[in-house]
């Protein structure tokens, strides 16, 4: 019983760093038709850059973790004005594209940050863990857990409740229609894409104590933003988010049961999808 | 028309003559190399070329017969049973590919197939009973087809070169026959080509299954060449390469996936001589060849040619060097 409960935790606080993860790529997927395959890149940037402010700078966690989302996502603007515009409407250049970057981003971090895995102290304050219902919960999986409704909460609100917001789920229905009526839809990208690049990068170090921070974090995070992308359904944060759980359960349950074909487990929800229902349970339209 | 087949003919003497011209063994390996993944590419461009679908996740399928045949042999299985094995188990492996993935097309198809590709790495590095992880598998000996000594640099080129030029005479039967004009029909109008009655998602399966048949027919013949298989093979940077050989060299063409294939192994081997942070170039490729040159190295040239004889009708004729720093229209 307790195996299952502390099974259970992890696979929600998995689930919420891969809502951190999608969010971002789904909704630069559902606004600009971009498969961004920088975003596992993005992820093990910001572990990266924000490992070495907390570890070698001394910076407050939080700290950290804000300063490592905000390079990342002055890196993922840069991208996008210097090369993803000049390529706007050729979808295989930009896939190309990004995947080009990833390959050096990959290369650049093996070179600056060596081959050795970076595992990063839990921050003061949130070790050790709480005693309930006859389970031990550990307080930083429940921190992710808390940080990634927050996020969630505040992406809606953004979407949901602000000018902006509206203007992003405009695009997402219908670019062409949305530059007609006067939304400079070539800004929002570069909002949205910095948005999420940034969330990436968040994600990336509030996962870094539990994942540690390693060469082939890119290549383990960007299928998983893309199974959780291809279940939910792109430009949905609603699907995005139940994707993510649904995934963060598959594989914690399939690693615990299965351990050596956890990562083949991960892949029947995303077939399951395909056939029945190919736009994904929340997605408007097939990618 | 006779000085193409002239110059087919000169490229063929020049393939032929590989081990007399080439010094030494592991140059002759180079060559190898690079016809084993000249097959690999032309099966990707089937696919990118002709069907409009990119795949990034075909070292998936590659990796999946090199990976037969090794596990094959290493439980006791002869030589042609492990071929014929690999074989089956790459075309069962592309079908169930092909038919999830053809659920979308365009970004859709390269998402889905990323994803595919990420899975097997993922059970190649994972399912230790069966692939020993990291480890990899080895092949303990080439075979010896007719008694004809494969250990032997040149005797293994030779049989690669058989192989290759077996694969590019079916690419090239599969691309001029009818089928291969429908196929072309569903990349430019999916929606004309179903309405004249053609069956465009079956189109498609097969086209995906051919090009599994040729990418299988690669992975084969590499887990030959290395005698040694490990995960790595199935990484993102081995379909990513791929696609690169394909999309420098041209694609929609016979010959670009083979420059490219030339291309990428040259560069690697020589690169990797001299600097460590091959992946970095390989990227920085990427990105300079679709921001500048996005058409490929084939077709730029051909272009490049037509314009000379139509512009100067006398002029001698030019090198057919490609034009370096050449932006495409």
């Amino acid at each position: 019983m307790s195996l299952w409960g502390i099974l259970a935790i992890n696979s929600v606080a998995f689930g919420g760093l891969l809502f951190l993860l999608s969010a971002g790529f789904s909704l630069i997927f559902g606004l600009m038709r971009v498969p961004n395959l920088t975003h596992g890149s993005m992820f093990m940037l910001g572990g990266y850059v924000g490992s070495t402010l907390y570890l070698t700078w001394h910076l407050p966690f939080w700290l950290a973790a804000l300063g490592a989302a905000a390079t990342v996502a002055v890196f993922g603007g840069v991208i996008e004005r210097l090369l993803l515009r000049r390529l706007s409407g050729s979808i295989l250049a930009q896939v190309l594209v990004t995947l080009g970057i990833s390959f050096i981003v990959a290369d650049f971090c093996l070179l600056t940050w060596t081959g050795d895995p970076i595992s990063v102290a839990t921050p003061p304050g949130l070790t050790g863990g709480v005693r309930a219902f006859g389970l031990f919960f550990t307080t930083y999986r429940i921190a992710i857990i808390l940080v990634a409704c927050v996020v969630a909460a505040l992406l809606w609100a953004l979407l949901d409740k602000t000018r902006l917001g509206a203007m992003i789920r405009a695009g997402v229905d219908d670019p062409e229609m949305a530059r007609v009526v006067g939304i400079r839809v070539s800004r929002l990208f570069t909002i949205v894409f910095c948005l999420g690049a940034g969330l990436a990068g968040f994600g990336g170090i509030m996962g870094a104590p539990i994942l540690t921070v390693y060469p082939g974090l890119d290549g383990d995070m960007l299928p998983l933003a893309l199974v959780v992308v291809i279940l939910g359904g792109a430009g949905s944060l609603l699907g995005s988010l139940v994707g993510s759980f649904l995934i963060g359960f598959v594989y914690n349950f399939g690693q615990a049961m299965l351990p050596e074909l956890a990562y083949f487990v991960l892949f029947l929800p995303m077939v399951l999808v395909l056939v029945l229902r190919p736009q994904g349970l929340f997605g408007r339209h097939a990618p | 028309m006779t000085a193409t087949r002239a110059s087919l003919l000169a490229a063929l003497a020049v393939l032929v003559a590989v081990p007399w011209w080439v010094p030494g063994d592991y140059y002759i390996s180079v060559c190898s190399q690079i016809l084993i993944y000249a097959v690999f590419a032309l099966g990707v461009d089937v696919l990118i070329g002709y069907a409009g679908l990119v795949s990034l996740g075909h070292a998936g399928l590659f990796g999946l017969a090199s990976y037969a045949v090794a596990i094959a042999l290493a439980s006791g299985s002869g030589q042609l049973g492990a071929v014929a094995l690999a074989l089956a188990v790459a075309l069962l492996g592309t079908a169930a590919f092909a038919a999830l993935s053809l659920r979308a097309t365009g970004i859709g198809f390269i998402m889905i197939t990323l994803a595919l590709g990420q899975i097997l790495w993922g059970l190649a590095y994972r399912w230790v009973s069966m692939t020993d992880g990291d480890n990899g598998v080895g092949v303990a000996a080439r075979p010896m087809p007719f008694g004809f000594n494969l250990e032997v640099a040149s005797h293994f080129y030779y049989a690669t070169l058989v192989v290759f030029l077996l694969a590019l005479l079916a690419a090239w039967v599969f691309v001029h026959s009818p089928f291969g004009a429908s196929l072309a029909g569903t990349r430019d109008q999916p929606r004309r080509m179903n309405a004249l009655g053609y069956h465009v998602w079956l189109i498609r399966f097969y086209a995906c299954l051919f090009s599994g048949l040729l990418t299988a027919v690669a992975g084969i013949l590499f887990v030959y060449y290395t005698k040694f298989i490990s995960p790595q093979t199935l990484a993102l940077t081995a379909s990513a390469e791929g696609v690169l050989m394909v999309i420098s060299g041209g694609s929609g063409t016979l010959l670009g996936p083979i420059v490219g294939a030339a291309l990428v192994v040259i560069v690697k081997n020589v690169a990797s001589a001299y600097i460590e942070r091959w992946n970095m170039l390989l990227g920085a490729i990427f990105v300079a060849i679709v921001v500048f040159m996005p058409e490929g190295l084939v077709p730029g040239t051909t272009r490049l040619v037509r314009r000379a004889f139509k512009l100067r009708p006398n002029a001698p004729a030019p090198t057919g060097e490609p034009a370096p720093g050449e932006p495409a229209p």
